[in-house]
């Protein structure tokens, strides 16, 4: 059994490339290239070289040694959060924007939620010098306004998506939107392993650098290569993807995504996505998506702005739906608690996403003897506002 | 019986006008009253769009007529029952639009058959790939009569556009230009070479140009090139405006085949 994308751009019976016409051909072209692009040797040295001396790879792998303390095992923390911007977002735009380049594309435009991925986007057009478009939701705009500073400052246009709800999903219709009008000088780069194939696959690969890191850094700390849990929380699921990558085929590992149960799971008001949603096509992917009997996709909430997406990507929907990877949520104040903790027990102020991930150690119940690692997605400067509104409530 | 779309191309060589709107809007019980105003302007066909939350290849106005008919509460299964109600009288042939999901929501099988009981000729699924809709749906869609029109742009190669000739029945969907609906300018030389290039393709089905179509001038022009054209974004906006339904309907229509 594998886990990974057929030939078909499937995984399982979730995946595919369900577009339009007008995006036919650029989406074709993409799936074409992109895997011979990637492995060039010119490619992937550039690649590397980015990723050590501009992002600041690789990330520390470390042992918590109060958390785990506080919930068995030995708990170890992938430090993503430790990259250039915050956040592993970043792997991923450096790849799209070699990649853009040796499409010929000059002109880049991605969608936001959070702006972890508008800022990481934002980032790697300005190093470049190439003209970069965030379509962001009007609501977002509001309540992310660090991050749209951010990518005023970095030099990229920030658009409000007036449409829908004027969130992720709507940002996202719009990214698109943008695409199908200019199909010949535009690279659309996506922010999750969401979309038609082969995004999912694409930006898996550009995240699996998180796994290969762990792989050598637990070899050297543990004198093995896999632990016994990874633990990711899931928006779209690309910092899980890159940290399940090169674990998926080791069954010994047992694989965790954590998603955002907003005010609950069964209160209306969540982003649950595994537990609420049924099969149907977003962005272009078949994959479970939150949606009414009609069909038509329906808003998630969460605190947090990233786990905020009513879709899950397609190959989160088949490690679940198979058995391989095993589903926990977190309420937002799991999550706020959660962060909190950390901070005052490590002294890391995660990002609220990754707050999630921290959410759900006490309910795995761990033996002393299990290794996890946690992937540490992203810090949590961008989210002080929000820690500072529930700081009384929380200490 | 005979599927009228096929018909109306067998009789109709020429200037075939199609219109859209999108189902329950301006208000939630339009849809007849629209299509009997269209009907007696001697409009030839007309595209029925299913709103959407998430319309990904429509643009801004498609995609507040969508929302504010979602708003007034408009389902799939109304849209059946008000298309089986205005079928008694009315005999125009009638095709859907809509996305993908929200046929797989409702089931493939039970969407086609009610909707062809319904009365419906056609399909148009802009998100569903040639190559699914071959492999699953197209014997599907001969049982139950409806036809299914895909689409091409002028980025779509050759080839595609001949697949989608072979699969397409009724007529095929000629996008003007690459982008999204809704736009409105002239049709420049670069998209006339487009068609000219279609038609030099040999296509044994007939074409309708849609998108930015707007105006007499837009739809003379995509006549000239094509069996027929489609108006969308321009009719909904015509329909927002002030005055009876039925006298917006008439001078829109009137005003593009004066
Ligand atoms: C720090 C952080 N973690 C996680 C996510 C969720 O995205 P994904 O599931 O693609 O990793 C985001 C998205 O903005 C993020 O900023």
């Amino acid at each position: 059994m594998t886990y990974q994308v057929d030939d078909r751009g499937y995984y399982g019976e979730f995946g595919g490339a369900f577009i339009p016409e007008m995006l036919h051909a650029n989406v074709e072209n993409l799936k074409k290239r992109y895997v011979d692009i990637i492995y060039e040797a010119d490619f992937q040295k550039e690649f590397d070289n980015l990723l050590k001396d501009y992002v600041g790879r690789p990330t520390p792998l470390y042992l918590a040694k109060r958390l785990s303390a506080a919930y068995g095992g030995k708990i170890y923390l992938k430090r993503e959060d430790l990259n250039h911007t915050g956040a592993h977002k970043i792997n991923n735009t450096i790849g799209q924007i070699l990649l853009a380049q040796r499409l010929g594309k000059r002109r880049i435009i991605a969608e936001t939620g959070a702006g972890q991925h508008g800022v990481a986007t934002a980032t790697v057009c300005a190093l470049m010098g190439v003209e970069c478009i965030v379509y962001m939701g009007q609501v977002d705009i509001g309540r992310q306004a660090p991050n749209v500073a951010r990518m005023r400052m970095l030099g990229a246009e920030v658009r409000p998506a007036m449409s829908g709800s004027r969130t992720l999903k709507d940002a996202t219709n719009e990214a698109i939107r943008d695409w199908i009008n200019n199909p010949e000088n535009t690279h659309y780069i996506i922010g999750s392993v969401v979309g038609p194939h082969p995004y999912p696959d694409m930006v898996a690969r550009f995240q699996s650098v998180i796994s290969e890191e762990m792989k050598w850094q637990l070899k050297e700390k543990e004198g093995r290569e896999h632990p016994d849990y990874v633990v990711a929380c899931v928006g779209g699921g690309s910092n899980a993807a890159g940290a399940f990558y090169h674990y998926l085929d080791d069954e010994r590992v047992k694989l965790v995504s954590v998603e955002a149960a907003g005010l609950g799971v069964d209160s209306g008001e969540s982003a649950a996505t595994s537990v609420l949603g049924t099969i149907g096509i977003i962005h272009g992917s078949r994959t479970l998506l939150m949606q009414t009997e009609d069909g038509q996709i329906i808003e998630p909430y969460s605190i947090s702005a990233g786990l905020d997406y009513p879709g899950i990507g397609p190959q989160h929907a088949y490690l679940i739906e198979s058995g391989r990877a095993q589903v926990y949520s977190a309420t937002d104040k799991e999550a706020l608690t959660a962060a909190m903790e950390l901070s005052r027990i490590e002294g890391i102020i995660p990002a609220l996403e990754t707050s999630h991930a921290l959410a759900i150690l006490d309910k795995m119940k761990l033996k002393e003897e299990d290794i996890v690692i946690v992937n540490l997605s992203g810090r949590g400067d961008k989210d002080l506002a929000t820690y500072i509104d529930h700081l009384d409530e929380l200490t | 019986m005979k599927n009228r779309i096929i018909d109306l191309f067998e009789r109709k060589g020429g200037d075939v006008l199609n219109v859209y709107f999108t189902a329950g809007h301006p208000e939630l019980d339009d849809t007849a009253s629209i299509i009997s105003a269209l009907d007696s302007q001697g409009v030839d066909l007309v595209e029925i769009g299913m709103p959407y939350s998430d319309p990904m290849a429509d643009g801004e106005t498609i995609q507040n007529s969508s929302q504010k008919a979602l708003t007034n509460g408009m389902t799939l299964a109304l849209l059946m029952k008000q298309i089986t109600t205005l079928r008694k009288s009315s005999n125009i042939p009638i095709i859907i639009m809509g996305y993908y999901n929200q046929m797989i929501q409702y089931g493939e099988e039970r969407f086609l058959q009610e909707a062809s009981e319904a009365g419906v000729d056609g399909l148009i699924i802009p998100d569903l790939p040639m190559d699914v809709y071959a492999d699953q749906y197209k014997d599907l869609f001969e049982k139950y009569n409806v036809t299914m029109s895909f689409l091409i742009t002028p980025e779509t190669s050759d080839d595609r556009i001949r697949k989608a000739d072979k699969l397409s029945n009724g007529f095929l969907y000629v996008v003007s230009k690459s982008s999204i609906t809704g736009s409105s300018s002239t049709i420049s030389d670069r998209q006339k070479a487009y068609f000219n290039h279609i038609n030099s393709l040999d296509l044994k089905t007939p074409r309708l140009i849609g998108f930015g179509i707007h105006d007499k001038t837009t739809y003379d022009t995509a006549c000239e090139y094509a069996q027929g054209a489609i108006i969308g974004s321009a009719f909904i906006r015509a329909l927002e405006g002030k005055g009876g339904l039925k006298e917006k309907i008439d001078k829109f229509i009137g005003g593009v085949r004066r």
